[in-house]
């Protein structure tokens, strides 16, 4: 069924579609929505799931972590401050394996104060051990939200995933969306039936206790073994949806990579934008090509090394800071090369934090950029659109 | 407030809409509509309202776009063909022809003629979007919801989505009084004046 919904729709159809059985949810913007759009279905009997109103997005992991240690399906979503409130909760459902899938409406953190569009929240949540999937459109979303399920319960993994659609751009935006049957889903997905201890009053256990050194490293490593192995369950998974359902993913997708001087690196919804300015670029006999990142975590190394060790120089635009070093795509795709013979000189490209918009000119920025770099050096780390004259007076230097 | 401002640099193929109204009044499912009807008319479309906070009564903008191919452009839109202005008392406060391209289409809830406004070089299309709501109980005296008449007035003026898709997207997706929805855009397109 084509359906014109928006991004954060997308999510809750996913939810829908996977026939999740736990929803709990705190609002926060830009993805309530969610949360409304999961209620509505339950108030028209569409759907067959118990949400749970929580006091805070920290509760609602609490609670979406109880639900999945059950063995139920599990699904929420968050944004931004609530995501950084869910921290040191994400690392419990991590640790403890528990499949949850989670959407997150990509949004900037405070100070100041700011409701739009960045990965700020997801980058800040790398190391907690849950996969990261970034979206390009509302069709992605969906199609992603549906997968992640598949990917996270498979027995070989059983780690949390994380669905990642750009706040407003994605999250409040309408465009046309096909939603698949359910019986369909039903088909792909099939049943979660958790093959492990499960908390049952019948059958009591202990889940998520102690730790001791003894035993630490070995859960670590587990972890570790887990995410390794979800690089080739990711591909599976991509590969069957594909024959299921027709549309093609992979963790990286590369899109005039042939014979390219320059490629620019992307993540989400930025990723159409620069898609047809590559287009116009290459009617100009510019050798620019595209290359998507779909999937942050695991980093999909592999693929990257196989596709830029002979590219000249490689632009990663990213809409994430880390202060004191540069954005966390870069720092990984450079480490990703560190130890390399052959590797591309890799420049970033700060764009689009709290939802300045990524227009064609500040991908001509990039270009032109990049381009200098085909020659000579320039800076490893350069903010694009940005009054940098006012901050330099502010901050006494200019 | 100041804004770090950027103008496109490139011209785009698709049709970008702009929509100006006043929070409540429903800009926002104005330009959903049309792109749902756009897309029922067999073209491609897509519609964002503007990333802000949204406050009752303040100035609100809403974006459609329409393609005949897939659109693959997510940034805001700087240089709309066609702007529809739902509250004329915006006019007084902010230029709604602002990035319009040349000879651009500019439908206005209003009384007046079109010949009565001074927008230079753009196509100016009236429709009393207003007396139409209120004449089918769409709103209050004080909160009128024209944003179904003005699509109306827009499937007059501009054309490119045509009034019985439009019609039928009302039907679906107006929130409530679908019929009654659906006869005022039909009433205005019958009573938009042209200025060209």
């Amino acid at each position: 069924m084509k359906a014109m919904i928006r991004g954060n729709e997308s999510i809750a159809y996913a939810f829908k579609l996977a026939r999740v059985k736990v929803i709990p949810a705190y609002p926060i913007t830009p993805s309530t929505l969610v949360p409304e759009k999961i209620s509505e279905f339950l108030a028209n009997g569409e759907m067959d799931a118990e949400f749970v109103p929580v006091e805070s997005e920290h509760s609602a992991i609490s609670a979406a972590i109880g639900a999945s240690a059950h063995g139920v399906r599990v699904g929420t979503a968050t944004a931004s401050q609530g995501l950084a409130l869910m921290h040191e909760v994400l690392f419990i459902a991590s640790g403890m394996r528990l499949p949850i899938v989670m959407g997150i409406g990509n949004r900037a953190l405070s100070a100041p104060i700011n409701i739009w569009c960045d990965h700020q929240d997801m980058m800040s949540q790398r190391d907690t051990g849950w996969m990261q999937f970034y979206a390009e459109s509302n069709q992605e979303g969906l199609d992603l939200g549906i997968m992640a399920f598949k990917i996270a319960e498979d027995e070989r993994i059983l780690l949390p995933a994380m669905v990642g659609i750009d706040a407003f751009v994605l999250t409040h935006t309408v465009e046309p969306v096909d939603i698949p049957e359910q019986k369909d889903v039903d088909d792909f997905l099939g049943e979660f039936v958790p093959h492990y201890v499960t908390l049952d009053p019948e059958k009591p256990a202990t889940l998520g206790s102690f730790g001791f050194p003894e035993y630490f490293m070995e859960f670590k490593y587990g972890q570790w073994i887990a995410m390794e192995r979800a690089k080739k369950v990711i591909d599976e998974v991509f590969e069957e949806f594909h024959n299921k359902f027709g549309r093609k993913y992979s963790k990286v997708t590369p899109e005039f990579l042939e014979d390219a001087d320059i490629v620019l690196v992307t993540m989400g919804s930025m990723t159409s934008t620069t898609r047809e300015f590559v287009k116009k670029l290459r009617k100009e006999g510019k050798k620019v090509g595209l290359l998507k990142l779909t999937t942050f975590r695991p980093f999909p190394k592999e693929e990257l090394r196989a596709l830029l060790k002979d590219v000249p120089v490689v632009a990663v635009v990213e809409r994430n800071i880390s202060f004191g070093f540069g954005g966390a795509v870069y720092a990984e795709l450079a480490a990703t090369f560190a130890n390399e013979s052959k590797k591309p000189k890799i420049i970033d490209f700060i764009v689009g934090l709290g939802g300045r918009d990524i227009t064609f000119k500040t991908l001509n920025e990039v270009v032109g950029i990049a381009e200098k770099a085909l020659k000579e050096d320039v800076d490893e780390v350069n903010w694009i659109d940005v009054n940098k004259e006012a901050v330099l007076k502010a901050e006494g230097l200019l | 407030m100041v804004r770090f401002k950027v103008k496109n640099i490139i011209t785009l193929t698709m049709y970008e809409v702009r929509f100006h109204g006043r929070g409540g009044q429903g800009a926002v499912t104005a330009a959903n509509i049309l792109a749902i009807a756009a897309v029922k008319q067999g073209f491609y479309a897509q519609s964002f309202p503007y990333f802000g906070v949204e406050r009752r009564g303040a100035p609100v903008q809403a974006f459609t776009r329409i393609d005949d191919k897939k659109i693959d452009v997510r940034m805001n839109v700087y240089n709309p063909d066609a702007v529809v202005v739902l509250d004329p008392s915006l006019m007084d406060v902010i230029d709604v022809t602002e990035g319009l391209k040349e000879g651009g289409i500019i439908v206005i809830n209003t009384a007046k003629k079109p010949e009565e406004f001074n927008l230079g070089n753009y196509k100016v299309a009236t429709v009393e979007a207003t007396k139409i709501a209120l004449e089918h109980k769409l709103g209050s005296m004080a909160a009128p919801i024209v944003n179904t008449a003005i699509l109306g007035a827009y499937a007059k003026a501009v054309g490119n989505v045509k009034i019985e898709y439009v019609l039928e997207a009302i039907r679906e997706n107006a929130p409530a009084k679908k019929e009654e929805n659906a006869l005022a855009a039909k009433d205005a397109y019958e009573q938009t004046v042209l200025g060209w």
